[in-house]
């Protein structure tokens, strides 16, 4: 085996375009490992963990690229180095490089500027995010790893200026119509959403689409919002800006359970609160919340998109609550097909939100789940790299991440990971999400397809049947083509739900047949 | 109160995106203007350099 570097001092590239150079470069023959990265600490200690070190490595700094190629021969080690500048080039494609280098240039080049977008690595984030705030601009920021001290300053000052701050941890908002983020193709309308989870926002708002009614604005919050330390800042605000809202006629917040305090304080805002709101509070008892005087309190976030367009029309809707008849028999004769070893569960989730909603159904089911991101904090991983019994995992989380774009982009974690569960002969369902929208990838269950079919081939070959469960979030709408992508699913023989609820309750049903 | 924030809900977005550049992409493609920024670490992500610099300042 024959290994290389390369360095190229002062060449910045963001995460996205560094997977595709990556992908490009190790699809080449003969390439048994590359890696693309930026020579930030954390990435230089990924290149010792693979056998990679040196001097070159030690020397090199956060605006360096470095790519690493481990190889069959000294001869593809050279090839694949002595191509990168046309791996460059064909990813960047037709788009140009931009001539701006710092965000002081960009507001004299936009003075009319309402809002400024940060995907940069956290550490960074906070100058650059004040600067926006004190030109007056709104501010939505993808990046995570912001410090909370530094949150907490940034929405201080947002909130003297009468401005929002999305995220940092931001996933999605959809502002009248303009999704930003991760964000599904939703008909507009007359519903509103608030919320700290991306997957949270992209699943409410895909399923009022489905319902046949639409979205006014989803407003991100970021993952700490709803913290103690944090207190809500930015819940409240947008909480302001949507009662003033003309277009929009109901609330809803969909979050994991908020601080004590937060809750609290939330709970009497809302008692005030001149519109109808749902809340969606995963993993908070609903005689909990309803105590703090919320108004209507969904369990699930298929309940709230039931709920909330209820509240629209003043009228029941029609949306299924529960399994169907047909559902519950399908779940039974699944059960059948199972080998006597096969009795564990294992969910390889990109949506973290539809991690934690899945543990609250199957916990409430009396199933113990584990999880890198467990619920019930006694049932925490010890390695996040080995599952057991019931697991469920969220892959966006760091532990997964490290130097790499969140798994509805980059899809090899996942892979990896399916493949290994695949393996045990005790995992009885592999239970999956997929994720369609903008900046997800172009293709999400053609990325996983391969891996769920090889699983599904290594149980046959042990007399049983993996059964395979997944949702999908996404509109026809969706440039990834949500009829595609189901019938990707079903001819795989994959049964697939149109809500990461209904697909968890499945699950549960297959477990604990109620 | 909240005049702004009430107004980023009503008025055409204007978006400067700093980073990831395919973030911008996907707004420009529903019709909004993006000024896209490059962005690269400051002091060429020299921390030490960064926080010398900012105590400076």
């Amino acid at each position: 085996m024959a290994t290389g570097i390369v360095v190229r001092k002062n060449q910045y590239y963001d995460s996205v375009f560094l997977m595709g150079v990556n992908k490009r470069l190790s699809q080449m023959r003969g390439v048994t490992q590359t890696a693309v990265l930026m020579g930030t600490e954390k990435n230089k200690q990924l290149l010792v963990d693979i056998g990679i070190r040196g001097d070159q490595v030690a020397t090199v700094q956060a605006s360096d690229l470095i790519v690493a190629v481990i190889a069959e021969t000294k001869q593809v080690v050279d090839e694949v180095l002595g191509n990168l500048d046309q791996a460059l080039l064909a990813v960047e494609g037709d788009a140009p490089r931009s001539s701006l280098r710092t965000f002081e240039d960009a507001l004299a080049a936009a003075p009319s500027a309402n809002l400024a977008l940060f995907t940069i690595p956290g550490e960074y984030v906070y100058r650059e995010a004040r600067t926006a705030l004190e030109a007056g601009l709104n501010v939505f920021i993808f990046s995570s790893n912001v410090p909370v001290e530094e949150e907490l300053k940034l929405k201080e000052l947002a909130s003297e200026r009468h401005l929002l701050v999305m995220g940092p941890d931001c996933g999605t908002s959809i502002l009248g119509g303009v999704g930003i983020g991760f964000a599904n193709a939703v008909r507009q309308g007359r519903i509103a959403a608030i919320g700290p989870s991306g997957t949270g926002l992209q699943e409410f708002t895909t399923l009022v689409h489905h319902a046949g009614y639409g979205i006014s604005h989803a407003i991100g919050t970021g993952s700490h919002d709803l913290s103690d330390r944090i207190g809500g800042i930015t819940t409240f605000a947008a909480l302001e800006a949507l009662e003033q809202d003309p277009q929009t006629d109901v609330v809803a917040i969909i979050a994991k359970p908020p601080g004590a305090n937060t809750l609290k304080g939330l709970g009497q805002r809302l008692s005030t609160y001149s519109k109808p709101v749902v809340t969606c509070f995963l993993g908070v008892r609903s005689a909990e919340a309803a105590s703090h005087g919320t108004r209507r309190v969904a369990p699930t976030i298929d309940d709230a998109a039931r709920l909330a367009v209820e509240c629209l029309i003043g009228t029941e809707s029609n949306a299924p609550t529960g399994l169907s008849d047909t559902e519950l028999q399908q779940a039974a004769d699944v059960r059948q097909r199972w080998s006597a070893a096969q009795k564990y569960l294992r969910g390889v989730f990109a949506g973290g939100t539809f991690c934690y909603q899945a543990q609250q159904i199957m916990l409430e089911r009396g199933l113990r789940i584990h999880s890198n991101a467990p619920l019930d904090l006694g049932l925490r991983l010890g390695d996040p790299n080995t599952s057991v019994g019931h697991t469920v995992l969220d892959m966006g989380d760091d532990a997964y991440t490290l130097g790499r774009p969140h798994p509805m982009i980059d899809p090899t974690m996942r892979k990896q990971r399916i493949t290994l569960e695949g393996q045990d002969p005790e995992v009885a369902v592999l239970l999956v999400d997929f994720i369609l929208g903008q900046n997800a990838s172009a293709d999400p269950v053609g990325d996983l397809v391969d891996p769920i079919q090889r699983a599904r081939e290594t149980a046959q070959a042990r007399d049983g049947e993996l059964t395979v469960v997944a949702s999908i979030c996404g509109t026809e709408t969706d440039h990834q083509d949500l009829s595609l992508q189901r019938r990707l699913l079903e001819d795989a023989g994959v049964i697939v739900f149109p809500s990461s609820t209904r697909a968890a309750l499945f699950c549960a049903q297959l477990l604990e047949p109620g | 109160m909240q005049e702004e924030a009430h107004r980023v809900l009503q008025d055409p977005l204007v978006v400067i995106s700093v980073g990831v550049r395919t973030f911008a992409e996907s707004l420009e493609h529903q019709g909004i203007e993006v000024i896209q920024v490059d962005w690269i670490p400051p002091a060429a992500g020299d921390q030490a350099m960064i926080d010398l610099l900012e105590d400076l300042l």
